[in-house]
């Protein structure tokens, strides 16, 4: 392949990722809303098209036709600045998850991931923890105390987070021997997924995931009762718009992350003993990637539905003194794990 | 009411509180299942029951007439003051009737109190709740919108009868 084909490719698979995401992020916000009526025994939007299935796309012309308020004791560029960065991150994030290990069309052999880094979790990582950024930001330069307490709640929740959620990833590292997220799945051959193999680190990353991507019960940021809207009190408009995108967003990455780290990728166990084609069992592997990500973003939902939101200090305590322990108890287990088993 | 746990009486599964979320995840998912109860308003219209109140209507007879014999009770105790009632003379055996009865749909409350009071059941309150009008003398309504049928009425009389 020369670079001409490559760049191709890539810009295709660039275009079809960022489609999907989009549609993905509008019908999440969709399925969301079903699901909360469900939870509260209600029917959810049916009136916009069949089922209401239009209806993510009505919201989004509503807010797009509305007017953009800036504050006067806003700082203008940083209040414009900040969803961009918050969007930005969550689209980027997505461009080395793999959700399928590699298919021939026409003669070339391609990756189904965006970009195959061999520092793809790095890349992840340094990615989410620039979203705090967007966030601080928005939070800082709207000029509203809101604002400001949702954005530094925030901020300080995503820190300590982190913290846990790299060292439960730690674990994955250890038994895959690589950053790559290709070679991570691949390690998870059949059922030795790192759900079943660690299933300490397993808790300890899907708790700092609802915290990094600020969803209930670690919804602080945006505590309605206290904080009216959090750090996008102060938005209207497409800037609003895009923080929700993003929120969003960052909610599929999460799953994605989850789902490629313990539920094994796109592996399907016993796959090859079917003796299917190539081709069928490519696919076959992206519909189970697919499927995973939606069961594991109905369960982001549905812990919204099912949990009251902590308490600060609560939060932090369970941050600091429980996920941080646990997850580095994990790092032990794994290591016991190859020392005795070889994995 | 169960009484209260507090953290000392909390066993090992309990303090972790892994197995408390899934117990509260499930019930969730129980209620998700569950037949959902809404209505789609303007095509599926909730049908009350006999003991709900809705607006006042005054009982037209089978002849055509109306059963009020305008004696002004429900006037004199209406609490929000919405009920005018003018009496005129008339050849039948009930000898008065009123030559205007007029409720104020902007001030009546719904409370049935003229309902109570009627002492020939001829002021009920109907199941009818869609009460929309773009001004405010279209919320006046005269005897040609409160006279209904006695046999629409049939269970809200019964109703009164039983419990009144």
């Amino acid at each position: 392949m020369n670079i001409w084909e490559i760049l191709i490719i890539t810009l295709i698979k660039i275009l079809v990722i960022v489609t999907i995401m989009f549609l993905t992020v509008a019908y999440l916000v969709y399925f969301e809303r079903k699901v909360s009526a469900w939870a509260q025994n209600r029917l959810g939007p049916n009136r916009v098209g069949y089922k209401g299935l239009l209806q993510p796309f009505a919201d989004v012309f509503k807010l797009l036709v509305k007017e953009d308020i800036v504050p006067d004791a806003a700082n203008k560029p940083l209040h414009t600045l900040a969803p961009f960065i918050a969007l930005f991150v969550a689209f980027a994030t997505y461009a080395v998850i793999p959700f399928g290990s590699s298919i021939k069309i026409l003669g070339y052999d391609i990756k189904l991931v965006v970009a195959d880094v061999n520092i793809g979790i790095l890349y992840v990582l340094a990615l989410t923890s620039l979203g705090v950024y967007g966030i601080t930001f928005a939070g800082w330069s709207s000029g509203s105390k809101y604002s400001l307490l949702g954005g530094v709640r925030s901020s300080a929740q995503m820190i300590s987070y982190e913290v846990s959620m790299g060292f439960s990833i730690a674990g994955v590292l250890l038994l895959a021997e690589s950053l790559r997220p290709i070679d991570i799945v691949n390690a998870q051959y059949g059922w030795m997924w790192n759900v079943v193999l660690q299933p300490i680190g397993f808790i300890t990353f899907v708790v700092s995931a609802f915290a990094e991507t600020n969803r209930l019960p670690f919804d602080l940021p945006e505590a309605e009762p206290e904080l009216v809207g959090g750090y996008h009190t102060e938005y209207s408009s497409f800037k609003f718009a895009g923080f929700f995108l993003a929120e969003y967003a960052n909610m599929i990455i999460a799953s994605c992350m989850i789902v490629t780290l313990y539920l094994g990728g796109w592996q399907i166990p016993y796959i090859d003993k079917l003796g299917l084609s190539e081709t069928l069992t490519v696919i076959l592997q992206i519909g189970a990637f697919i499927f995973k990500t939606i069961f594991v973003l109905f369960v982001f939902l549905w812990v919204r539905w099912s949990i009251p939101r902590f308490r600060y200090d609560q939060l932090m305590n369970i941050g600091w003194k429980v996920m941080f322990p646990l997850s580095l108890l994990n790092i032990v287990w794994v290591a016991i794990l190859i020392m005795i088993f070889n994995l | 009411m169960a009484e209260k746990k507090r953290k000392k009486d909390l066993n090992f599964f309990e303090k972790i509180y892994i197995v408390e979320i899934i117990k509260g995840m499930i019930l969730t998912l129980k209620n998700m299942l569950r037949p959902k109860v809404t209505l789609e308003y303007p095509e599926v219209k909730f049908e009350p029951p006999a003991s709900y109140r809705g607006r006042p209507v005054l009982v037209q007879e089978k002849n055509g007439v109306e059963r009020c014999v305008a004696c002004g009770l429900c006037s004199r105790v209406c609490p929000a003051l919405a009920i005018e009632v003018q009496a005129a003379e008339t050849e039948l055996e009930k000898e008065r009737y009123p030559q205007k009865f007029e409720i104020n749909m902007l001030r009546c409350i719904f409370c049935g109190f003229c309902e109570e009071v009627c002492p020939e059941e001829a002021i009920v309150m109907s199941k009818d709740y869609e009460l929309v009008f773009t001004n405010r003398d279209d919320a006046i309504f005269g005897k040609d919108k409160l006279l209904v049928p006695v046999d629409n009425l049939k269970d809200r009389l019964e109703f009164l009868r039983n419990f009144k």
